[in-house]
């Protein structure tokens, strides 16, 4: 969940001084196939099982496009509103690296699937709209494990090659460089993560690799135009380590300025370790990609009818879901946006409506209260919690059919957490269901009101709060189980 | 007649009478082999064994009423940049000397289809640069009719193999010409058919955006059958045509040529023609006249521009083709190199020979980011001009002819230290490839030193019907029955 309640980030350095980011989202689709070639997509299988000639990039072997991932790629260019290019080409990216089959890599250069997007985020005081420059396709590298304590391939004694994510569809989303705090970088990363959920277009598990950034950085006095010398963080896979890395980034930019020192361009590492950033490649080379029109792909054209079958196909995005929660819900702005904001939330209350729909604030209060708090504390999500949906539904209906206390509730919601079981049985199970009988009631509240004269004259005095001493006794009796308003009705027709 | 000396469709005839057996076959072949492949060449992977077991094979399938098409059975060489599974693809190069592929490419698949009878991979120029097949690590290729002569590249094996009755058809790949000049050169038919009509699918890739594989024969029959056999539309080649409910190019033969209109470009027949093959073409476009065609002398004034388009086009895709040649996954390797940059430099010095490396370097070079736009996007727009030239002509012209060379074969070495004389070689047949258009040479002479010319009639994307209507008349009146010496 993000937390709204972050001001502006831990406070910069210096104040004089302002920070450039530009982010580049890889995201990993979550396609049944290679980008390129019909071997399947998972993770964590064993390792060169999932290849071919195509993907292993043996010599004759020629790359056909995923059209799935064509339509993945475009639905995310115009979620996130960008013109779609109608006719689109795949480049060759020349390099040599021994992860890559062909020592190139088909990726788009200058006409690629999506082009001047934006991104809105919420920052809590106000909304900031981040420009897309560019949405466009390529595929991953395979995997090098290297022997050797640093892991690294400089200095290992050898290394081995899987292939399984060779092929694996990406897409690159590259932001205009206007991103002015690390806070609002990690909120860009949160809202883009969320935008791609409720996409259904990747799992975006950053543990996995699926959604990975690199960022640049560069700050600049405030009253300057020019752009300052920028360093780029590589591969940074947790919404923490953006915020963090960029922080410390900034700052150390900021206090070679003042110490008079040059920033040098330079590709750099995040360690969260040591909490601060590495140098990757000492100097920055010249890279000189080569790039040209890949002949073994033909353009793919693109029509105004296949865009719009992409368009009717996006489902509501979180900011049209945001506003119908208002609209038709009565939520709050607040509960809005942070059902909305994050995808596996909202889908959970949106699973829970499907049972239960006549008191939606009842259901958003349960996920944003004590639900939000268990999870928390165990540190999982609502998807690996063992509440079902339909079960937190039945249990806001038995609250509002009045079977059930608000205090019982949260006692059956702690057993539902706990054992993952249906409230009913709860209920059941433990004889918690509330005592709604008119007779039986009648009896108990009889013997209270005879055990407990003065509270009835004090009543009869004017004192209408006295009456809430014999429904306690009621309840005692009853180990709260019996109907509040029920009871309160009965007593006032015995004693007036 | 001898069974090495028949047409694939002659042998067909027997094999369906049943009155032949494949195994028979295979060892006529296999002793044809043996004997002339000694001085030719024109093999890098023979194995008799498998020959005969593979032949074995086919005849139990035919005993057992398997079907009989046209190259069931049929010996066939194969070009060694063609994958066939489990078999040695070294691309004639010694960093895929130990290459074993791990599939079958298209081409294969269609020919198994027919259970055809493979004879092996066939001798070429290095990853298929080269217009002599000096450049193969297997060594050269000789020319049948001269064994002092070159026998053209890069599909020097393939054209080399027919012409010498080592094979009855082949398959080979042209780039830049690379089939119809060996065809020319070594007195067979080689026909390079419209770019995507034949799945490039496990072609090893020269330059993706030329490469074709096409067939060489004797005959025109064989030519147009082995064709029909391996083309059509690939899933696994986005740049294969997709012609919907488009079947096999079925063939009428015609009585002449009346109605047709033939251009000659004076582009291809003024500079660097050898005078006897000159007179010869002449001769031919005079054979065309005599049966119907009418002839005339056209201009398209781009051509004088494709070989230069060429010579940056085709090394800017083979430097990015040949990179995954590097020792990491498959083929040579040095072992001892230290440290990854040593490897990749030291297992690609020793492997690729010195025109692969003078392709990747000018390749390089030119799509490197200062380059990029003076060289490589100005050939594309040369590109553009030549397809747009043709065009033209074909609105004009059924058919367009002249050589498939300049000249008849040359010695070895004798081009071999001047590139430039060497590339002049295709001047003839790369527009052909630049322009995406199918194009044949078939035999139509030869000259007082007994050696082949070659006569290139070129035609409208997918309108191979007017190459083979006017190639099979040809083929009737020039009467080719003249067989070389080995």
């Amino acid at each position: 969940m993000k937390n709204l309640d972050d001001k502006d980030g831990p406070d910069q350095p210096d104040k004089r001084f302002e920070t450039i980011i530009g982010l580049e989202t890889h995201v990993e689709l979550s396609t049944q196939t290679k980008m390129f070639c019909g071997c399947r997509l998972s993770f964590g299988e064993k390792p060169n099982s999932n290849t071919c000639p195509v993907c292993l990039g043996h010599p004759g072997s020629l790359p056909v496009v995923n059209k799935k991932a064509v339509e993945y790629a475009m639905k995310i260019a115009l979620a996130l509103n960008c013109r779609i290019n109608k006719r689109t080409i795949f480049h060759r990216k020349n390099y040599f690296y021994p992860d890559m089959s062909k020592n190139y890599q088909i990726s788009q250069h200058d006409l690629p699937i999506g082009i001047g997007g934006y991104v809105e985020i919420n920052m809590g005081s106000h909304t900031r709209r981040i420009g897309i420059t560019r949405v466009h396709m390529e595929e991953d590298a395979g995997k090098l494990v290297h022997s050797g304590a640093t892991g690294r391939i400089s200095g290992a004694d050898y290394s081995i090659g899987d292939f399984n994510r060779a092929g694996t569809p990406l897409i690159e989303i590259v932001t205009e460089p206007e991103i002015k705090s690390p806070l609002e970088a990690k909120q860009y990363m949160i809202t883009l993560r969320n935008i791609l959920l409720y996409l259904g277009v990747s799992d975006c598990n950053m543990e996995e690799g699926s959604l990975r950034c690199d960022a640049n950085v560069s700050v600049r006095l405030k009253d300057s135009d020019r752009l300052g010398t920028r360093t780029e963080i590589k591969n940074l896979n947790s919404f923490k380590f953006i915020q963090k890395a960029l922080e410390y980034e900034a700052s150390r930019h900021i206090s070679l300025i003042n110490s008079g020192k040059k920033v040098i361009k330079q590709t750099r590492h995040y360690d969260d370790k040591t909490q601060s950033t590495k140098v990757l490649r000492s100097k920055e080379e010249a890279h000189d990609y080569r790039y040209f029109p890949d002949p073994d792909l033909v353009p793919i054209d693109i029509d105004d009818c296949w865009i719009k079958k992409i368009k009717d196909s996006i489902p509501e995005l979180p900011n049209q879901k945001e506003k119908r929660y208002k609209d038709k819900f009565g939520l709050s702005d607040y509960d809005s946006s942070l059902l909305s904001g994050d995808f596996e939330i909202s889908d959970y209350f949106e699973k829970t409506l499907e049972t239960y729909n006549a008191n939606p604030k009842g259901i958003c209060n349960w996920l944003m209260g004590d639900f939000s708090a268990f999870l928390n504390k165990d540190q999982i999500s609502i998807k690996e919690s063992r509440i079902k949906p339909e079960h937190l539904a039945r249990l806001v209906r038995l609250i509002d059919e009045g079977k059930i206390s608000s205090n019982t509730a949260k006692s059956v919601f702690k057993e539902m957490y706990a054992k993952g079981s249906d409230p009913d049985d709860i209920i059941k199970e433990k004889g918690l269901e509330q005592i709604s009988d008119k007779g039986e009631l009648e009896a108990i509240v009889e013997e209270a009101v005879k055990n407990n004269p003065d509270a009835v004259s004090q009543y009869k005095a004017g004192k209408v709060k006295a009456i809430g001493f014999i429904v306690g006794q009621v309840m005692q009796k009853t180990k709260g189980k019996a109907n509040p308003a029920l009871v309160n009705e009965i007593i006032i027709k015995k004693i007036s | 007649m001898k069974l090495t000396c028949m047409k694939a469709h002659e042998l067909h005839e027997l094999i369906k009478k049943k009155e032949i057996k494949i195994e028979d076959i295979a060892g006529a072949y296999i002793d044809r082999i043996e004997e002339a492949d000694k001085v030719i060449n024109a093999f890098i992977t023979f194995k008799p064994e498998e020959i005969v077991k593979n032949a074995k094979r086919i005849d139990r399938y035919i005993s057992e009423g398997g079907e009989i098409r046209h190259f069931t059975g049929i010996p066939i060489a194969v070009k060694d940049n063609i994958c066939i599974k489990d078999v040695r693809t070294t691309c004639a190069s010694k960093i895929l000397s130990d290459y074993y592929s791990i599939y079958d490419a298209t081409v294969i698949k269609k020919l198994n289809e027919h259970n055809f009878l493979f004879l092996g991979k066939a001798n070429m120029d290095e990853f298929a640069m080269g217009s002599s097949n000096e450049n193969s690590a297997f060594g050269p290729v000789r020319n049948p009719w001269n064994t002092e002569r070159v026998s053209g590249g890069s599909s020097g094996g393939p054209a080399a193999s027919v012409a010498s009755f080592e094979a009855a058809c082949s398959l080979g790949s042209d780039t830049g010409g690379s089939i119809r000049q060996p065809a020319s050169l070594c007195g067979v038919i080689g026909f390079k058919p419209t770019y995507g009509r034949v799945s490039r699918y496990g072609l090893a890739s020269f330059a993706a955006s030329l490469d074709q594989i096409g067939p060489f024969t004797r005959d025109m029959t064989d030519c147009i059958n082995l064709y029909n056999a391996i083309s059509g539309h690939d899933e696994f080649d986005s740049t294969s045509i997709d012609m919907k409910n488009k079947k096999d190019y079925g063939f009428k033969a015609v009585e002449n040529l009346k109605g047709m209109k033939a251009g000659v470009p004076k582009e291809l027949m003024i500079r660097d023609i050898d005078s006897e093959v000159k007179a010869s073409i002449l001769n031919t476009i005079k054979i065309l006249e005599r049966n119907g065609a009418s002839v005339e002398e056209t201009t398209l004034p781009s051509l004088e521009y494709a070989l230069s388009a060429y010579h940056i086009i085709a090394p800017s895709e083979a430097s990015s083709n040949l990179a995954k040649f590097d020792g990491i996954r498959y083929g040579l390797r040095d072992k001892d190199a230290q440290g990854l940059r040593e490897m990749y430099r030291k297992t690609r010095s020793a492997g690729f020979g010195p025109e692969v490396k003078r392709s990747i370097m000018i390749g390089t070079y030119f799509l490197s980011s200062g380059h990029y736009d003076a060289y490589y996007e100005k050939a594309q727009k040369v590109r553009t001009l030549i397809i747009n030239d043709f065009k033209k002509a074909f609105s004009k012209y059924d058919i367009l002819v002249g050589p498939s060379s300049p000249t008849t074969a040359f010695r070895f070495g004798e081009r071999m230290d001047d590139p430039l004389s060497m590339y002049l070689s295709d001047i003839c047949t790369i527009p052909v490839n630049l322009a995406g258009i199918p194009a044949i040479s078939i035999p139509c002479g030869l000259s007082d030193e007994q050696l082949p010319i070659g006569f290139q009639i070129m035609a409208d994307a997918l309108r191979e019907d007017n190459i083979f209507k006017a190639a099979c008349v040809l083929e009737g009146e020039i009467n080719w029955k003249i067989t070389p010496k080995i």
